[in-house]
Protein backbone atom coordinates (compact mmCIF):
# COMPACT_ATOMS: atom_id res chain seq x y z
CA UNK A 1 0.00 0.00 0.00
CA UNK A 2 1.41 3.36 -1.02
CA UNK A 3 1.46 6.39 1.23
CA UNK A 4 1.04 6.44 5.00
CA UNK A 5 -1.15 4.30 7.24
CA UNK A 6 -4.94 4.03 7.14
CA UNK A 7 -5.37 6.38 10.14
CA UNK A 8 -3.44 9.18 8.43
CA UNK A 9 -5.32 8.63 5.16
CA UNK A 10 -8.76 8.81 6.81
CA UNK A 11 -7.93 11.94 8.79
CA UNK A 12 -6.40 13.58 5.71
CA UNK A 13 -9.50 12.75 3.64
CA UNK A 14 -11.68 14.52 6.24
CA UNK A 15 -9.43 17.55 6.70
CA UNK A 16 -8.27 18.43 3.16
CA UNK A 17 -11.60 19.95 2.11
CA UNK A 18 -11.68 22.25 5.12
CA UNK A 19 -8.08 23.36 4.53
CA UNK A 20 -8.90 24.22 0.91
CA UNK A 21 -12.07 26.09 1.92
CA UNK A 22 -10.20 28.05 4.61
CA UNK A 23 -7.49 28.99 2.15
CA UNK A 24 -10.05 30.12 -0.42
CA UNK A 25 -11.94 32.19 2.16
CA UNK A 26 -8.71 33.86 3.33
CA UNK A 27 -7.90 34.75 -0.28
CA UNK A 28 -11.38 36.00 -1.23
CA UNK A 29 -11.99 37.98 1.99
CA UNK A 30 -8.42 39.32 1.99
CA UNK A 31 -9.53 42.95 1.66
CA UNK A 32 -11.94 42.72 4.64
CA UNK A 33 -10.37 40.37 7.21
CA UNK A 34 -6.73 39.60 8.06
CA UNK A 35 -4.98 37.44 5.52
CA UNK A 36 -4.65 37.97 1.82
CA UNK A 37 -3.31 36.36 -1.29
CA UNK A 38 0.00 35.11 0.05
CA UNK A 39 -1.29 33.47 3.26
CA UNK A 40 -4.31 31.93 1.52
CA UNK A 41 -2.14 30.65 -1.30
CA UNK A 42 0.14 28.87 1.15
CA UNK A 43 -2.96 27.26 2.73
CA UNK A 44 -4.05 25.95 -0.69
CA UNK A 45 -0.60 24.58 -1.43
CA UNK A 46 -0.50 22.88 1.99
CA UNK A 47 -3.72 21.00 1.13
CA UNK A 48 -2.03 19.52 -1.94
CA UNK A 49 1.17 18.83 0.00
CA UNK A 50 -0.97 16.90 2.52
CA UNK A 51 -2.42 14.82 -0.32
CA UNK A 52 1.10 14.12 -1.53
CA UNK A 53 2.38 13.10 1.92
CA UNK A 54 -0.61 11.11 3.12
CA UNK A 55 -1.53 9.25 -0.08
CA UNK A 56 1.26 9.20 -2.63
CA UNK A 57 3.01 11.25 -5.24
CA UNK A 58 0.89 9.61 -7.95
CA UNK A 59 -2.45 10.64 -6.39
CA UNK A 60 -1.28 14.22 -5.88
CA UNK A 61 -0.03 14.44 -9.46
CA UNK A 62 -3.40 13.18 -10.68
CA UNK A 63 -5.18 15.99 -8.76
CA UNK A 64 -2.79 18.74 -9.88
CA UNK A 65 -0.13 17.71 -12.34
CA UNK A 66 3.30 19.16 -12.69
CA UNK A 67 2.32 21.00 -15.87
CA UNK A 68 -0.93 22.36 -14.41
CA UNK A 69 0.89 23.70 -11.33
CA UNK A 70 3.49 25.40 -13.49
CA UNK A 71 0.79 26.80 -15.79
CA UNK A 72 -1.35 28.24 -12.99
CA UNK A 73 1.79 29.70 -11.41
CA UNK A 74 2.55 31.55 -14.65
CA UNK A 75 -1.11 32.56 -15.16
CA UNK A 76 -1.37 34.01 -11.63
CA UNK A 77 1.74 36.15 -12.04
CA UNK A 78 0.67 37.19 -15.53
CA UNK A 79 -2.86 38.20 -14.50
CA UNK A 80 -1.49 40.37 -11.67
CA UNK A 81 0.70 42.10 -14.25
CA UNK A 82 -2.31 42.44 -16.60
CA UNK A 83 -4.33 44.10 -13.81
CA UNK A 84 -1.50 46.60 -13.40
CA UNK A 85 -1.33 47.19 -17.14
CA UNK A 86 -5.12 47.76 -17.34
CA UNK A 87 -4.74 50.42 -14.65
CA UNK A 88 -2.10 52.08 -16.76
CA UNK A 89 -4.36 51.95 -19.84
CA UNK A 90 -7.54 53.25 -18.16
CA UNK A 91 -6.09 55.89 -15.84
CA UNK A 92 -2.49 56.52 -16.78
CA UNK A 93 -0.73 54.99 -13.75
CA UNK A 94 0.64 51.44 -13.55
CA UNK A 95 -1.25 49.34 -10.94
CA UNK A 96 -3.80 52.12 -10.42
CA UNK A 97 -7.03 51.09 -8.65
CA UNK A 98 -9.27 51.88 -11.62
CA UNK A 99 -12.50 49.98 -10.74
CA UNK A 100 -15.23 51.72 -8.70
CA UNK A 101 -14.38 51.31 -5.00
CA UNK A 102 -17.90 50.64 -3.70
CA UNK A 103 -18.83 50.67 -0.03
CA UNK A 104 -16.28 49.28 2.48
CA UNK A 105 -16.96 45.97 4.34
CA UNK A 106 -18.78 44.49 1.32
CA UNK A 107 -17.42 41.48 -0.54
CA UNK A 108 -17.46 43.35 -3.84
CA UNK A 109 -15.55 46.48 -2.94
CA UNK A 110 -12.09 48.00 -3.05
CA UNK A 111 -11.74 47.88 -6.83
CA UNK A 112 -8.82 45.81 -8.06
CA UNK A 113 -7.62 44.65 -4.62
CA UNK A 114 -9.70 41.41 -4.45
CA UNK A 115 -8.77 40.57 -8.06
CA UNK A 116 -5.06 40.96 -7.35
CA UNK A 117 -5.52 38.94 -4.15
CA UNK A 118 -6.99 36.05 -6.14
CA UNK A 119 -4.20 36.27 -8.72
CA UNK A 120 -1.50 36.20 -6.03
CA UNK A 121 -3.28 33.36 -4.20
CA UNK A 122 -3.34 31.16 -7.32
CA UNK A 123 0.28 32.04 -8.06
CA UNK A 124 1.62 31.35 -4.56
CA UNK A 125 -0.41 28.17 -4.07
CA UNK A 126 0.71 26.64 -7.36
CA UNK A 127 4.33 27.69 -7.03
CA UNK A 128 4.91 26.40 -3.50
CA UNK A 129 3.35 23.06 -4.50
CA UNK A 130 5.61 23.05 -7.56
CA UNK A 131 8.69 23.49 -5.35
CA UNK A 132 7.84 20.33 -3.40
CA UNK A 133 7.09 18.45 -6.64
CA UNK A 134 10.43 19.56 -8.07
CA UNK A 135 12.28 18.56 -4.91
CA UNK A 136 10.67 15.15 -4.60
CA UNK A 137 10.57 14.12 -8.28
CA UNK A 138 13.41 15.84 -10.09
CA UNK A 139 15.88 15.89 -7.23
CA UNK A 140 17.07 12.32 -7.68
CA UNK A 141 18.05 9.99 -10.47
CA UNK A 142 15.10 7.91 -11.59
CA UNK A 143 15.22 4.22 -10.78
CA UNK A 144 14.80 1.68 -13.58
CA UNK A 145 11.16 0.96 -12.76
CA UNK A 146 10.11 4.62 -12.96
CA UNK A 147 11.94 5.28 -16.21
CA UNK A 148 9.57 3.06 -18.17
CA UNK B 1 6.27 44.04 27.78
CA UNK B 2 7.48 41.04 29.81
CA UNK B 3 5.83 38.61 27.38
CA UNK B 4 8.09 39.94 24.61
CA UNK B 5 11.20 39.30 26.69
CA UNK B 6 10.02 35.76 27.55
CA UNK B 7 9.34 34.98 23.88
CA UNK B 8 12.62 36.58 22.84
CA UNK B 9 14.61 34.40 25.28
CA UNK B 10 12.68 31.34 24.02
CA UNK B 11 13.56 32.19 20.41
CA UNK B 12 17.24 32.80 21.23
CA UNK B 13 17.45 29.44 23.04
CA UNK B 14 15.81 27.75 20.06
CA UNK B 15 18.26 29.37 17.65
CA UNK B 16 21.28 28.32 19.75
CA UNK B 17 19.94 24.74 19.93
CA UNK B 18 19.44 24.75 16.15
CA UNK B 19 23.05 25.77 15.57
CA UNK B 20 24.72 23.62 18.22
CA UNK B 21 22.85 20.31 18.07
CA UNK B 22 24.43 17.38 16.23
CA UNK B 23 21.16 15.85 15.03
CA UNK B 24 19.78 17.44 11.85
CA UNK B 25 16.14 16.62 12.67
CA UNK B 26 16.34 18.32 16.07
CA UNK B 27 17.94 21.34 14.40
CA UNK B 28 14.99 21.58 11.98
CA UNK B 29 12.49 21.31 14.84
CA UNK B 30 14.35 24.00 16.81
CA UNK B 31 14.12 26.31 13.78
CA UNK B 32 10.36 25.63 13.77
CA UNK B 33 10.18 26.64 17.45
CA UNK B 34 11.87 29.95 16.58
CA UNK B 35 9.26 30.53 13.85
CA UNK B 36 6.37 29.83 16.23
CA UNK B 37 7.84 32.32 18.73
CA UNK B 38 8.02 34.97 15.98
CA UNK B 39 4.41 34.29 15.03
CA UNK B 40 3.20 34.71 18.66
CA UNK B 41 5.19 37.97 18.92
CA UNK B 42 3.40 39.25 15.79
CA UNK B 43 0.05 38.34 17.39
CA UNK B 44 0.91 40.31 20.53
CA UNK B 45 1.96 43.27 18.35
CA UNK B 46 -1.58 43.18 16.81
CA UNK B 47 -0.47 42.15 13.33
CA UNK B 48 -2.70 39.13 12.56
CA UNK B 49 -1.90 39.23 8.83
CA UNK B 50 1.80 38.68 9.43
CA UNK B 51 1.09 36.12 12.17
CA UNK B 52 -1.04 33.97 9.85
CA UNK B 53 1.54 34.18 7.06
CA UNK B 54 4.44 33.44 9.43
CA UNK B 55 2.86 30.36 11.01
CA UNK B 56 1.67 28.84 7.73
CA UNK B 57 4.95 29.44 5.88
CA UNK B 58 6.76 27.97 8.89
CA UNK B 59 4.65 24.80 8.63
CA UNK B 60 5.36 24.42 4.90
CA UNK B 61 9.10 25.07 5.24
CA UNK B 62 9.24 22.61 8.15
CA UNK B 63 7.61 19.94 5.96
CA UNK B 64 10.11 20.57 3.15
CA UNK B 65 13.10 20.63 5.52
CA UNK B 66 12.03 17.42 7.29
CA UNK B 67 11.54 15.71 3.92
CA UNK B 68 15.02 16.80 2.90
CA UNK B 69 16.78 15.84 6.14
CA UNK B 70 14.99 12.54 6.76
CA UNK B 71 16.81 10.85 3.86
CA UNK B 72 20.21 12.48 4.31
CA UNK B 73 22.81 11.60 6.91
CA UNK B 74 21.26 12.53 10.18
CA UNK B 75 24.40 13.73 11.90
CA UNK B 76 26.51 16.83 11.30
CA UNK B 77 30.14 16.47 10.33
CA UNK B 78 32.55 16.80 13.24
CA UNK B 79 35.10 19.55 12.76
CA UNK B 80 37.84 20.81 15.01
CA UNK B 81 37.59 24.14 16.75
CA UNK B 82 39.36 27.02 15.01
CA UNK B 83 40.41 29.56 17.65
CA UNK B 84 41.33 32.30 15.18
CA UNK B 85 37.91 32.16 13.50
CA UNK B 86 36.17 32.26 16.88
CA UNK B 87 38.16 35.32 17.99
CA UNK B 88 37.57 37.17 14.71
CA UNK B 89 33.85 36.39 14.92
CA UNK B 90 33.64 37.69 18.48
CA UNK B 91 35.49 40.91 17.54
CA UNK B 92 33.14 41.57 14.65
CA UNK B 93 30.05 40.87 16.76
CA UNK B 94 31.38 43.27 19.39
CA UNK B 95 32.00 45.98 16.78
CA UNK B 96 28.49 45.45 15.39
CA UNK B 97 26.98 45.81 18.87
CA UNK B 98 28.87 49.07 19.53
CA UNK B 99 27.83 50.66 16.23
CA UNK B 100 24.27 49.35 16.55
CA UNK B 101 24.04 50.94 20.03
CA UNK B 102 25.01 54.32 18.54
CA UNK B 103 22.75 53.95 15.53
CA UNK B 104 19.66 52.81 17.43
CA UNK B 105 19.92 55.70 19.93
CA UNK B 106 18.66 58.03 17.20
CA UNK B 107 15.60 55.94 16.35
CA UNK B 108 12.17 56.65 17.88
CA UNK B 109 11.00 54.68 20.93
CA UNK B 110 9.52 51.18 20.54
CA UNK B 111 5.84 51.51 19.59
CA UNK B 112 6.08 55.25 18.80
CA UNK B 113 6.83 55.56 15.08
CA UNK B 114 7.21 58.93 13.39
CA UNK B 115 3.98 58.42 11.38
CA UNK B 116 4.26 61.00 8.61
CA UNK B 117 3.26 58.97 5.55
CA UNK B 118 1.68 56.08 7.43
CA UNK B 119 -0.65 58.35 9.43
CA UNK B 120 -2.10 59.61 6.16
CA UNK B 121 -2.54 55.99 5.05
CA UNK B 122 -4.36 55.21 8.31
CA UNK B 123 -6.66 58.22 8.01
CA UNK B 124 -7.43 58.07 4.28
CA UNK B 125 -6.86 54.39 3.48
CA UNK B 126 -10.41 53.10 3.73
CA UNK B 127 -11.89 56.12 1.98
CA UNK B 128 -9.38 56.19 -0.88
CA UNK B 129 -9.19 52.46 -1.66
CA UNK B 130 -12.46 51.06 -0.27
CA UNK B 131 -10.68 48.17 1.48
CA UNK B 132 -11.61 47.61 5.13
CA UNK B 133 -8.34 45.76 5.81
CA UNK B 134 -5.73 48.51 5.95
CA UNK B 135 -2.90 46.04 5.23
CA UNK B 136 -4.53 44.98 1.96
CA UNK B 137 -5.01 48.61 0.97
CA UNK B 138 -1.30 49.27 1.56
CA UNK B 139 0.22 46.17 -0.08
CA UNK B 140 -2.12 46.04 -3.09
CA UNK B 141 -2.88 49.72 -3.72
CA UNK B 142 -0.33 52.17 -2.28
CA UNK B 143 2.62 49.77 -2.45
CA UNK B 144 1.50 47.42 -5.23
CA UNK B 145 4.88 47.71 -6.94
CA UNK B 146 6.48 45.95 -3.97
CA UNK B 147 3.94 43.13 -4.18
CA UNK B 148 4.65 42.74 -7.90
CA UNK B 149 8.36 42.53 -7.07
CA UNK B 150 7.65 39.90 -4.42
CA UNK B 151 5.65 37.86 -6.93
CA UNK B 152 8.53 38.10 -9.40
CA UNK B 153 11.01 36.96 -6.72
CA UNK B 154 8.89 33.87 -6.05
CA UNK B 155 8.53 33.23 -9.79
CA UNK B 156 12.30 33.41 -10.25
CA UNK B 157 12.92 31.04 -7.35
CA UNK B 158 10.56 28.45 -8.88
CA UNK B 159 12.33 28.87 -12.20
CA UNK B 160 15.68 28.27 -10.50
CA UNK B 161 14.42 25.19 -8.67
CA UNK B 162 13.06 23.66 -11.88
CA UNK B 163 16.22 24.44 -13.84
CA UNK B 164 18.63 23.09 -11.23
CA UNK B 165 16.63 19.97 -10.35
CA UNK B 166 15.47 18.94 -13.85
CA UNK B 167 16.32 15.34 -14.73
CA UNK B 168 17.69 15.97 -18.23
CA UNK B 169 20.67 17.97 -17.05
CA UNK B 170 22.03 15.04 -15.08
CA UNK B 171 22.60 12.80 -18.08
CA UNK B 172 25.98 12.97 -19.77
CA UNK B 173 25.96 13.12 -23.54
CA UNK B 174 29.21 11.34 -24.39
CA UNK B 175 31.77 9.05 -22.79
CA UNK B 176 34.41 11.70 -22.25
CA UNK B 177 32.06 13.88 -20.19
CA UNK B 178 32.13 11.24 -17.47
CA UNK B 179 34.30 12.20 -14.58
CA UNK B 180 35.44 15.50 -16.03
CA UNK B 181 32.65 17.44 -14.33
CA UNK B 182 32.31 15.17 -11.34
CA UNK B 183 29.19 13.46 -12.65
CA UNK B 184 28.42 10.36 -10.63
CA UNK B 185 27.70 7.14 -12.48
CA UNK B 186 24.04 6.19 -12.43
CA UNK B 187 24.89 2.67 -11.28
CA UNK B 188 26.64 3.91 -8.15
CA UNK B 189 23.62 5.95 -7.11
CA UNK B 190 21.23 3.10 -7.78
CA UNK B 191 23.41 0.71 -5.87
CA UNK B 192 23.57 2.91 -2.77
CA UNK B 193 19.78 3.19 -2.40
Amino acid sequence: MEGMTKIVKTVARLVIGFILLYGASIVIYGHITPGGGFAGGVFISIAYVLIMLAFSKKVAMRKLSNFAASLSDNLGAFSFFIIGLLGSIFSGYFLYNFINHGTPFRLVSAGTIPLSNIAIGVKVGASLYAILVALSIYGRVLTEKEEE
Amino acid sequence: MTVFYVLMVFMIIGAIVAVETKNMLSAVIAVGAVGVGASVIFLFLRAPDIAITQVIVEVLSLIILIRVTIRADNYAIERRQDNFANIVGLVFVGLFLVFAFWAYKGLPEFGNPLMRVSSSYLREGTRETGAANIVASVILDYRAYDTLGEAIVLFTSILGAFVILRPKGRKHTSEKDKGSFGIIEDKEIKGSR
